[in-house]
């Protein structure tokens, strides 16, 4: 395989590699969303609403999705490989999209331990709460990952990058919130596909200028 | 440095909000439901479009950064956003007053004008720490520069997903089928918008002088070292 999906299926292979021989995004990622949610178990009320703890469920989420990005550009920096990168690509949004990959796959894996973990120690999960989380990744991993690479470049790094994020996620906490405990879902779903193709187009278009001086 | 727009900009934006507000005050007609306090319309409303206005040239001035890579736009942007984000502000604080007049609260989550002015408040502070924690340079310009991209992007999809959210209690004036106000109401609020206007031209004008000259001044200092 040569050319664009080339670069993007090497990047995505190199970050879930280094994660396979590694080990130290996914496993912190499902202890952290494990421990979030013994934590809000005790935060709760004992006579709280399951609607509630599906509220909390998208906190975790996100904030388990905040540790994979701070590790996103981790190896490249240390390494000094983005310059590399940055100079060996055809086309850079390739970079953005291969990290995309890499971070939806940890994302996934953290989310398969943290939903069934929460269809037990709270409420059975519906379909729609499902899918909404699925859409919402794709959202989360295309912002987070061009932001990742913002905050890399600045001297605040792991502190910067909540600040930019948590902002843009308001709209697919709004989306995945409304998913889980409206009895209509499908305009919340329909939401957060369109969050997703508007953000991934824009951050696709504009990773080149973020990356290169 | 001469700039002749930012000094006209001021006298005109004193002059037409001095007329505006006056006219609020003592001509427009008094709202039949919410008495004197409906004056603060003629402030707030004008102050939240002018701030929308200021992200919208911010975002304006970015995209031709990215466009044409010239360094000067990334200055442009950044006063631009830094007067939206005064002016964002202001809506908070006005909105927030008008709501305790009339509603008895000072914040309410059903506001969707307030909510959304509170996430592009948190937003484009995030902008200033961005642009504090990274060196001066091209990178940074190109990196501020998407980010206010992204946050004329956030404003319709976070309106969005307000309205999705909420059940909401702020009077809508403008529909689809026009603004529903008097007509003599209209003309003072535009009137009190071109002012506002104004004064954020006036206000863009003097920052950018300023901060330009700060340039300057380090150009210089570096080359005389």
């Amino acid at each position: 395989m040569s050319g664009y999906l080339g670069d993007v299926a090497a990047l995505a292979r190199t970050s879930l590699l280094l994660e396979l021989r590694s080990r130290d995004t996914v496993p912190a990622m499902v202890l952290f969303v494990v421990s979030a949610l013994v934590v809000f178990r005790f935060s709760l009320p004992a006579d709280a609403s399951d609607l509630a703890a599906l509220g909390l469920l998208w906190i975790a989420i996100v904030f388990t999705a905040i540790l994979a990005l701070t590790r996103a550009f981790v190896a490249e920096r240390e390494g000094r490989v983005l310059d590399g990168l940055v100079l060996a690509t055809a086309d850079r949004s390739a970079i953005w999209l291969g990290k995309v990959v890499g971070v939806l796959a940890f994302l996934v894996l953290a989310e398969l331990v943290a939903l069934p973990a929460f269809a037990l120690f709270f409420t059975p999960l519906g379909w729609e709460t499902v899918a909404a989380v699925a859409l919402a990744n794709v959202g989360i991993a295309a912002v987070g990952t061009l932001l990742a690479a913002m905050a890399a470049a600045s001297r605040a790094r792991e502190l910067l990058l909540p600040l930019l994020f948590l902002p843009l996620v308001i709209p697919i906490v709004v989306g995945g919130v409304g998913a889980s405990v409206e009895p209509d879902p499908s305009r919340y779903l329909a939401f957060l596909g369109l969050y997703d193709l508007i953000f991934a187009i824009l951050a696709w278009a504009s990773f080149d200028y973020v990356v290169a001086e | 440095m001469r700039n002749s727009a930012g000094p006209a900009a001021a006298l005109g934006a004193l002059v037409v909000l001095g007329v505006g507000l006056g006219l609020a005050l003592f001509w427009a007609p008094e709202d039949a439901d919410q008495g004197f306090s409906q004056k603060i319309f003629y402030v707030h409303v004008p102050i939240a479009l002018t701030a929308y206005a200021c992200f919208g040239w911010g975002a304006w001035k970015a995209l031709r950064l990215l466009w044409t890579r010239d360094g000067r736009y990334d200055l442009e942007s950044y006063t631009a956003v830094h007067m939206g984000t005064i002016f964002g502000v202001l809506t908070l604080v006005t909105g927030s007053l008008w709501a305790k007049v009339s509603w008895g609260i000072w914040w309410s989550w059903s506001e969707r004008q307030l909510v959304l002015f509170l996430v592009l408040f948190l937003f484009y502070s995030a902008y200033f720490m961005l642009r504090y924690s990274t060196d001066p340079g091209p990178r940074r310009a190109n990196m501020s520069a998407v980010y206010a991209l992204f946050g004329v992007v956030l404003i319709p999809v976070s309106f969005l997903a307000i309205r999705l959210a909420e059940n909401f209690i702020h009077p809508v004036v403008f529909t689809r089928d026009g603004p529903q106000m008097a007509g003599s109401m209209f003309f003072v609020f535009c009137v009190c918008l071109a002012g506002m206007l104004l004064l954020a031209v006036a206000l863009y004008q003097a920052e950018l002088t300023g901060k330009r000259l700060d340039e300057r001044l380090r150009e210089l200092r570096e080359a005389l070292a």
